[in-house]
């Protein structure tokens, strides 16, 4: 849905989503890397399953959550990428045993 | 004095000037334009500053004292400084329509704010329907970048331009480059890329993401358009679940169309040694936000005894005159770019609340069992409830409960707001040092 301006260089960083390898930069955010990815729907809502991607990127909406290393409901907008970072598509509810 | 600067985000800038350090020197910064440039140098001086800066710290609570709870890489701590000035800025207004929930519908800030911190832009002609500055600044950030322009759905209603003219000779004398700026954009915009004046109805229309737009004209022109990505705006509104957690008083601007905090000429609210500058104190734009800050500083030094007060006093009377003067264009762009009655009150089958999907249609049956405000609307549908904690749903739920029974909306009010400001895990919690949780 979105692409870089430029050929990013160097400070090239790899994350998983879903399992899939995917290439990051250094300092953006979690969000800002899934908008250049096919589907860019982060998760489904707990009441209708409807799915949900990123709307305000600055910390306001909560409709960019996503699981992150293990954690639940993260707010991707807000989160920088690191390198072998796990990012894991929500479904529903999330679980507090997980 | 000793100061510790607690920000959301990664970097000093706030929205306006966000990423400015990584991004000056680089074509991005031609992109973003002068404005944003004229950032690097206000960064540099709180750099320079000695002041102590927290990045990445989300503020979760803040009570009367005052003091502050906040969490920074998962450890919760607490704080007790002699004065708070909060400086939240502003976010963008809720503006619901039918299929405003699906992947693909995004706002223009959101955009911006990709193209300043991660340099994309929307691979696809992208549709931008909005009512304000924002909009098309963004727009013609986008064209300068490279990107492409679907069409541009100017929503902002017929009359508005008469109805500023009046105050078009202040906000002259207050700001004219920025005026000339912006009939730039306008024009250039008009001779690049499908420009529709008036529009008065849109609706995202898709399965998994956005797959079309419909939109109707003030003339009743319809017109139904694929669409990848859809970005929106319909202008700014303060930040002020801090101030309302506080329980600070607040005020209806009705030029503005929303809530803020009553502040004292300082900038202090009715919450003894608690501050608020920058839009968070009503929208007056980046030039108004530094002024802002610095008189409630020296009101602060003051009050720590840090400046005598006749000397905070004296200082003060400049920047209040420059404030004076930015603030002078704000009613020739309030008026201009007063958003139409549907932003406020949506059509019936909108979603009004996002987090637990709440239709329009069933805030107006709470509405037709009595005269609810909008914390019973909330225990009786959840709306509010969600982890967004009412911050898209707020002034919806307001402006139905107000239509629908013929009250207005400050009469109405907001939710009643809850803590924890924003969420945190357990884990975070029980970390909080036990000296935080008695003292």
């Amino acid at each position: 849905m979105f692409r870089k301006l430029h050929d990013p260089r160097g400070e090239a960083l790899t994350v998983t989503i879903d399992g899939v390898p995917v290439a990051a930069e250094a300092n953006e955010s979690v969000a800002a890397v899934l908008l250049r990815q096919t589907p860019v729907w982060l998760r489904t809502t707990p009441v209708s399953d409807a799915l949900r991607g990123p709307y305000c990127m600055m910390g306001v909406c909560f409709d960019c959550l996503a699981t992150v290393d293990g954690v639940a409901s993260v707010q991707t907008c807000l989160t920088q990428v690191r390198d072998g970072m796990r990012i894991d598509r929500q479904r529903g509810r999330p679980s507090v045993a997980s | 004095m000793d100061v510790l600067v607690v920000d959301e985000q990664p970097t000093p800038g706030g929205q306006i000037w966000r990423n400015v350090e990584a991004v000056a020197g680089t074509p991005r910064a031609a992109i973003l334009g002068k404005a944003y440039g004229e950032g690097l140098a206000v960064v540099g001086r709180f750099r320079a500053s000695g002041a102590g800066y927290e990045p990445g710290t989300q503020v979760w609570q803040v009570e009367t004292g005052p003091r502050a709870f906040m969490t920074r890489n998962g450890a919760a701590s607490s704080i007790e400084p002699g004065c708070l000035l909060l400086a939240t800025g502003a976010q963008e207004r809720p503006a619901p329509f039918p299929g405003w929930t699906l992947p693909g519908v995004m706002t223009v800030g959101a955009a911006q704010i990709v193209l300043k911190t991660s340099g994309q832009i929307p691979s696809d002609p992208v549709w931008i329907a909005g009512n304000g500055p924002l909009s098309l600044l963004y727009a013609a950030q986008l064209l300068q970048a490279g990107g492409q322009i679907a069409g541009f759905l100017d929503t902002t209603p017929p009359g508005r331009t008469a109805a500023a003219i009046p105050k078009l000779a202040a906000a002259l004398f207050s700001a004219p480059g920025d005026l000339m700026k912006g009939l730039g954009w306008v024009s250039a915009l008009r001779r690049r890329v499908p420009y529709v004046q008036h529009v008065t109805k849109i609706e995202a229309i898709g399965g998994d993401t956005i797959e079309r737009l419909r939109y109707v004209t003030a003339s009743g022109k319809t017109a139904t358009v694929e669409a990848r990505l859809l970005l929106v705006h319909e202008g700014i509104v303060p930040t002020i679940h801090p101030t309302l957690a506080l329980g600070c008083r607040h005020g209806w601007n009705t030029n503005q169309d929303s809530f803020a905090p009553q502040l004292d000429i300082w900038g202090e609210t009715s919450e003894p040694g608690v501050f608020v500058a920058g839009d968070g104190a009503g929208i007056g734009g980046a030039t108004t936000a530094c002024l802002r800050g610095e008189i409630a500083a020296l009101r602060i030094a003051a009050r720590l005894g840090r400046l005598p007060e006749a000397q905070a006093a004296a200082a003060a009377q400049p920047i209040r005159s420059r404030l004076t003067r930015a603030l002078a264009a704000r009613p020739f762009l309030d008026t201009l770019y007063r958003p139409r009655s549907a932003v406020f009150v949506p059509p019936d089958e909108t979603v009004a609340c996002r987090c637990e999907e709440v239709t329009v249609a069933s805030i107006r049956e709470q509405a037709a069992a009595g005269r609810p405000g909008p914390n019973q609307v909330k225990a009786f549908t959840r709306a509010g409830m969600g982890p967004c904690q009412g911050r898209q749903c707020g002034y919806t739920i307001a402006h139905v409960l107000a239509d629908a029974e013929g009250r207005e909306v400050p009469d109405v009010g907001l939710y009643r707001v809850r803590p924890p400001l924003k969420p945190l895990t357990l884990g975070e919690l029980a970390a909080l040092d036990s000296a935080d949780v008695t003292s």
